[in-house]
């Protein structure tokens, strides 16, 4: 544990409502309450899926890129009203969570993810895994994701990719 | 027998075309394996030039990546002088994959099976045991290393983009892509490039099924509400279709005009013109006319798999890889220019949300080439029409035409003899 780490111990009250955000994302996707997600992020907030390849690599694009909520609120509104995509749903399963200290109002946290995804017809797959690195503003009750770093095991995607990761 | 003997004497067997002109395709051209089997031969390793990579993933001499001309594995590599090489990845040995990772840095190849090994040039340079151990074994006299290299492909670099061909008589690759072509690449990648970023999606389709889709201008703004909606590209827009002679090669285009409103549309009850449907955060379409033409949008294909993407200040180069008869990858790289600043890097992230796997605007046509493989399967004996802005393949000043579609089949059914 570094210095800084150590000076802001993450106390069980924070770790419990770390837990509870990444608990309500997965549910909020997962039963297709999708307008609740950008809820979940500050304002000015940074969300991006890329994969490990990419990210080992140090190359800055993202399938999804958004840094603020409006364009989270924007690719839901884009999946309810613009896009055409065969109807599906996602059952996240979401391991362990590690929290770290960073600074007085804000803590790191990384989990790791799988995803499968079952389409109308019946037919289902193990679509993404990976892991969430995030920074989460824990100065309010309850607390937002200031940036949610999707990395994926796996450089495709199959088909397309609607519903975010 | 008989009719054994008569088969193997004629051509191969080929999807019949239900007539010789280019408005019908027969639906079971998406879905024949041995007609899969031909195009591998007469397409991707015939007379064509295929994209294998950009010259700038490969910056050092000894660098490497693994790519693939249809479905054949194929490595480019940097030799020590500088110049780029490429070779199928394969052991003339025991014909065993050589390099494993997607990219690296070597100064020598060597198949981990029996430790062959190779110069970046694809020359046999060692073999494991070659005069035996302690006087026993080894390779005997006639054996001559040099009748023993990689199989190579020629190579060629337009724009930094890096083209292979098996083909030893084809033209150079700026006569493949034709001086009009040519210039709609050098309009785009006129400056040193920089990888942002790399995805690949599987598509649940026939290769061909995707190629026409890109070629596509009929279904743009039908499928694509995004495009519509924020005015991107219509087809009521100026602009129009280059199509190269031989029909391969293409290039739409369209320069924005705000002037004209959803009208034309409404007409037609079309449901993409949802007029009331507005972004929160609209940076995501905000582009700035860098090239200085007010093209907004230019998509343009190299067959048999090359796509050239250019939305706003989005940029990327898209490479088709047959991976079955049903199925396919499409590798998106994500470009930049090497001299871009902070703010437009930031531009081009952000407008990337427009393509790829996730994109506002081409995440459906990821999709729809697996509803067509999906309902030709078991049912293909029927034809498709592409009678849209006539039947000939010329270039148009409009894209309500399927122009380019038909210009893929003009040089499918030549280099396929059909």
């Amino acid at each position: 544990m570094d210095a800084l780490a150590a000076s802001h111990p993450v106390d069980q009250a924070v770790r419990l409502e770390v837990q509870d955000l990444i608990a309500r994302y997965a549910d909020a996707i997962d039963q297709d309450r999708l307008e609740e997600w950008p809820e979940l992020f500050v304002e000015k907030c940074r969300y991006l899926i890329t994969s490990a390849e990419s990210d080992a690599e140090g190359l800055p694009h993202g399938v999804i890129y958004a840094d603020s909520r409006g364009m989270l609120r924007d690719r839901v509104s884009a999946l309810r009203e613009a896009n055409i995509y065969e109807p599906q749903r996602y059952r996240h399963v979401v391991g362990p969570i590690v929290v770290e200290a960073e600074s007085e109002t804000t803590v790191k946290a990384r989990s790791h993810f799988l995803v499968v995804r079952t389409m109308h017809t019946g037919d289902t797959m193990l679509f993404a895994s990976g892991i969430y690195r995030d920074r989460i503003d824990v100065s309010h009750v309850p607390c937002r994701f200031i940036e949610r770093i999707v990395v994926t095991d796996s450089h495709k995607i199959d088909t397309l990719l609607a519903i975010p990761l | 027998m008989q009719q054994s003997e008569q088969t193997s004497h004629q051509s191969p067997h080929q999807v019949a075309w239900p007539s010789s002109g280019l408005t019908r395709v027969p639906f079971r051209i998406y879905s024949d394996a041995d007609q899969y089997a031909l195009e591998q031969e007469r397409i991707f390793k015939g007379p064509t030039w295929s994209y294998l990579c950009l010259a700038v993933e490969l910056p050092n001499p000894g660098d490497y990546l693994v790519t693939s001309v249809g479905e054949i594995p194929v490595v480019v590599a940097r030799s020590p002088t500088g110049e780029l090489n490429a070779f199928v990845n394969r052991c003339a040995h025991r014909g065993s994959l050589l390099c494993l990772k997607r990219r690296g840095n070597a100064d020598a190849i060597t198949c981990v099976y029996h430790g062959w090994s190779y110069d970046l040039a694809g020359n046999l340079t060692g073999v494991a045991f070659e005069r035996g151990v302690k006087r026993q074994g080894g390779m005997p006299q006639e054996f001559r290393r040099s009748e023993h290299n990689l199989r190579k492909l020629r190579v060629a670099e337009f724009c930094g983009l890096i083209f292979g061909s098996f083909d030893q008589d084809l033209p150079d690759l700026e006569t493949y892509l034709g001086p009009e072509i040519a210039a709609r690449i050098q309009r785009v990648l006129r400056q040193p490039l920089k990888v942002l970023g790399r995805t690949t999606q599987v598509l649940p389709n026939n290769w061909k099924l995707y190629f026409e889709n890109v070629k596509d201008s009929y279904h743009a703004s039908i499928l694509h509400l995004f495009f519509t909606t924020f005015e991107i590209s219509r087809l009521s827009n100026k602009g129009g279709i280059i199509i190269a002679d031989d029909g391969g090669n293409h290039a739409a285009y369209s320069i924005m005009d705000r002037t004209i409103g959803n009208a034309e549309y409404r007409e037609q009850a079309l449901r993409s013109a949802k007029d009331d449907y507005r972004l929160e955060d609209a940076s995501v379409v905000e582009g700035v006319d860098e090239l200085g033409d007010g093209i907004t949008m230019q998509i343009l294909t190299v067959f048999p798999g090359f796509v050239l993407q250019q939305h706003l200040n989005s940029i990327a180069v898209r490479q088709l890889v047959p991976r079955g008869v049903d199925r396919s990858e499409l590798a998106w790289t994500i470009l930049g220019f090497a001299d871009d600043d902070a703010a437009m890097t930031e531009r081009r992230l952000k407008q990337a949300n427009l393509v790829g796997p996730a994109g506002y605007i081409s995440m459906e046509d990821g999709a729809v080439g697996g509803f067509v493989q999906r309902a030709v399967h078991g049912l293909d004996h029927d034809a498709g029409v592409l009678m849209m802005g006539g039947s000939d393949t010329r270039s148009q000043e409009f894209r309500a035409t399927e122009a380019s579609v038909r210009g893929f089949w003009k040089k499918y059914r030549a280099l396929m003899d059909v």
